[in-house]
């Protein structure tokens, strides 16, 4: 069976690991990872809970094709209530980590409670221990990594922690594993720092852990898949060689990148922040910014970026520590760290993202709030003295220094670690948040995509690109070109995006796959590994099925359909520039026949007859 | 013709493709932990290296084998290890200076790449061609390819 069956339950309160049976009968309605995770939480929480209060649970989850030799067969979630949204949080991460728990044993780890003193969880097989971390707790993502291997003396162990962002509970803190890889939005590792869990250490060497229904079929599905993404001129070229940040430049000619606080809708630095200029040599040191490519855990795409910076850069002159290469920037990281409050210097981005990995914080979430706490500063709202530096729009300094005290909670970064929407709130400017149920846009601006602005709006757990991705219609014509100023059909086709999108979160594979993938590809991957019968139009209602019970959970948490909505310079301040000029957020227009599609209510309640339908 | 494993770190993306390959051949499991092929990630240096058995002809662990369990196969080259003769000494991990034969407590014998009888699966699974499975006495044609490619054929006549 592709699941181990075996779920670990960590009471953190009282230092107790037990193991109990996988749920098998939830595993064929909501079939892993997010959905499977999601059933558990909202089995064993109260939605009003405080999302920092010990009766919060954290859960770490695996999927059915995790561990696997399916491309991309490496992810793995984390799943809680989220300090940032109060709404369902679910962030999904790549790396070895997963698998790794996969191979010690584990479809999930649930924990609950809260610990008296910092700990961190050892897992090797089927042993599971908590065990002291007050000699971590302080330290940074990499520094536990390096500790934890050196002290067991286990270079193989793989490491999820928070650095010192989860600790000292940024909102948007998250959990870093193999160094770069990140659970990265909705902050999950603040929870995590409040629960006083440092990190998950795992080694697995089981060879029995879990096994495919019919090994011969996944082979030769999951060779046939590979075969798609390789022949595909996005998942085999685009993303290998540019990473994501094949799209800065594209989405910045379509003006639809959302620059200094989304005030303008096209940035005259994406250039020189975009995945061309990763490629080329500086003129400092005659080398370029990207060093290769790299891979998660069973991908053949290799998105990833590993950077090298300029050693001679202002930032990192003195730190040796940042002149070796690590996670460099893609494309939602360089948008927030650059033209969301206009920063252009691609070396600077590139520190600002070390420092979200080391130190486990989101790189969206706090560029997008550097962005806001600019436009507060060119108000006049917040002044030099309380900031204690100069603060305009694309100052490299301010960024630098921003990236350095936020984790720490060191003075100004304190409030940057509220995220922008307190942030606006607390300087009288609420309406300068750009967020959608309290987190942070992401790199399109709703203005310029009609679609993404209604996938925005309606997303579980915030605003977010990775619950519905209208980019691929709206811009790549994946499966259909649809126009980026169209409203008809759109609702339709984000409510397929967004049930196919919870399907891949809740497989083991990447949502990245879905560039060159259609369910097709993706159905028998799933049939081979898993016992059952998993035809798409099920795989389907399974993935409406994971969007109406996070949908379920929200309103039973407090949100309503008033939440499902845009800050108002989305919807009221045209675009500037550029080919969308002009343009605002249709959402109204769009927003009751989404409803209509999901089988909602016009106040977005799922009706009576959708839940019976769907068994929620 | 003999045919090696040529194992080429610029283009291997760290993906660990390979290494399930290897398990699943041997194992019936994806469990990378149990792979005779290991990459090895230079994180700071943004190196991949996959690293295995070079099938040394004048083989240390072949020579130390007290009990005479590692054997050629004259078929392929590879140096393999008789399960049912291996006393789980581990002389060889020893003798090995490359660090490619290791124990496998779970069957008390150790365990090195024996090339899968000649058709290597990690080759097979290696996304990027950072593993090939070559002519053995052309390993450095690739390497002269390229810098024959370097050559100038358009000499400036005298």
């Amino acid at each position: 069976m592709a699941w181990t069956k075996n779920v670990l339950r960590v009471n953190l309160e009282t230092g107790s690991c037990t193991t109990e049976p996988l749920n098998l009968a939830w595993a064929q309605d909501y079939l892993g990872q997010r959905g499977l995770a999601t059933k558990y939480l909202v089995s064993e929480i109260d939605p009003k809970v405080d999302p920092f209060s010990p009766k919060n649970k954290l859960i770490f989850v695996t999927g059915p094709l995790t561990g696997t030799m399916a491309a991309t067969g490496g992810r793995y979630s984390v799943v809680t209530k989220g300090p940032l949204t109060g709404a369902i949080a679910c962030s999904n991460s790549g790396g070895y980590f997963g698998a790794e728990l996969k191979f010690a044993g584990w479809d999930m780890v649930i924990f609950e409670g809260a610990s008296p003193k910092p700990v961190y969880l050892l897992i090797q097989d089927g042993k599971a221990e908590l065990v002291d971390a007050a000699h971590l707790w302080g330290k940074t993502v990499w520094e536990t990594e390096e500790m934890l291997k050196r002290f067991h003396q286990d270079p193989q162990i793989r490491v999820a922690a928070i650095g010192r962002a989860g600790e000292n509970r940024v909102l948007y803190a998250g959990i870093v594993n193999d160094l770069h890889r990140a659970a990265g939005r909705s902050g999950v590792g603040a929870v995590m720092g409040s629960k006083n869990l440092k990190a998950v250490a795992v080694r697995g060497t089981r060879t029995d852990a879990y096994t495919m229904a019919d090994p011969e079929a996944f082979m030769r599905a999951t060779e046939a898949g590979k075969q798609v993404l390789a022949a595909n001129g996005v998942t085999g070229q685009g993303l290998p060689t540019y990473g994501t940040q094949v799209l800065m430049n594209v989405i910045n000619e379509l003006g639809a990148l959302p620059t200094r606080n989304h005030r303008d809708i096209q940035f005259e630095g994406a250039q020189a922040i975009s995945g061309e200029a990763m490629h080329t040599k500086r003129p400092t040191d005659g080398k370029a910014n990207l060093v290769t490519n790299g891979a998660c855990f069973g991908c053949t795409i290799a998105c990833g970026r590993i950077s090298r910076m300029d050693p001679s850069h202002f930032s990192i002159q003195d730190k040796p520590q940042y002149q070796g290469a690590s996670g460099g920037v893609e494309y939602e990281a360089a948008w927030a760290l650059g033209a969301a409050n206009g920063v252009s210097d691609l070396e600077t981005l590139t520190y600002a993202n070390f420092l979200c990995n080391e130190d486990g914080f989101d790189p969206i979430s706090f560029g997008a709030t550097v962005g806001a706490a600019m436009e507060l500063y060119e108000l006049g709202l917040l002044t030099k003295e309380q900031v204690g530096f100069e603060l305009p729009f694309g100052s490299t300094e301010a960024m630098v220094k921003l990236a350095e005290l936020t984790a720490r909670g060191e003075g100004f970064g304190k409030e940057i670690g509220l995220g922008s929407k307190r942030l606006c709130a607390k300087y009288g400017r609420p309406e300068l948040s750009m967020t959608v149920k309290g987190q942070e846009f992401p790199a399109y601006d709703g203005r310029g995509l009609q679609g993404m602005g209604l996938a925005y709006a309606t997303s579980n757990r915030g605003a977010c690109h990775l619950r519905g991705y209208m980019v691929s219609p709206e811009v790549l014509g994946i499966p259909v070109k649809m126009e980026p100023q169209a409203t008809e059909g759109k609702p339709a086709m984000l409510k397929a995006f967004q049930d196919l999108t919870a399907v891949v979160d809740s497989s083991g594979l990447c949502l990245f796959t879905t560039f060159a993938w259609g369910l097709s590809d993706i159905q028998p991957q799933i049939q081979a590994a898993c016992e059952g019968d998993w035809s798409e139009e099920r795989l389907l209602l399974v993935g409406e099925r994971i969007w109406n019970l996070e949908r379920e959970f929200n309103l039973a948490a407090g949100l309503t359909g008033k939440d499902d909505t845009l800050p108002p310079r989305l919807l009221k301040e045209p675009a500037k520039t550029g080919p969308q000029k002009g343009a605002v957020s249709k959402l109204p227009q769009m927003l009751p026949e989404y409803y209509r599609v999901r089988g909602w209510t016009p106040e977005g309640v799922p009706t009576a007859e959708t839940r019976t339908r769907l068994g929620v | 013709m003999q045919k090696s494993l040529h194992l080429d770190p610029n283009k291997c993306t760290g993906c660990l493709q390979c290494e399930m390959a290897c398990a699943w051949e041997n194992y019936r499991s994806f469990t990378v932990a149990k792979s005779r092929i290991k990459v090895f990630t230079f994180h700071r240096e943004g190196r991949f290296v996959p690293y295995t058995c070079t099938q040394c002809d004048e083989a240390w662990c072949m020579t130390a084998c007290p009990v005479d369990a590692i054997r050629l196969d004259p078929e392929t080259g590879a140096k393999i290890v008789l399960e049912p003769t291996c006393v789980g000494c581990k002389v060889c991990t020893i003798a090995c200076p490359f660090g490619t034969i290791n124990y496998v407590a779970q069957t008390g014998k150790v365990q090195k790449c024996d090339l899968c009888g000649g058709a290597p699966a990690c080759a097979k699974a290696c996304p990027t061609g950072a593993i090939t499975y070559v002519d053995s006495d052309w390993t450095g044609f690739g390497k002269m390819r390229q810098w024959a490619g370097k050559t100038d054929t358009n000499p400036a006549t005298v």
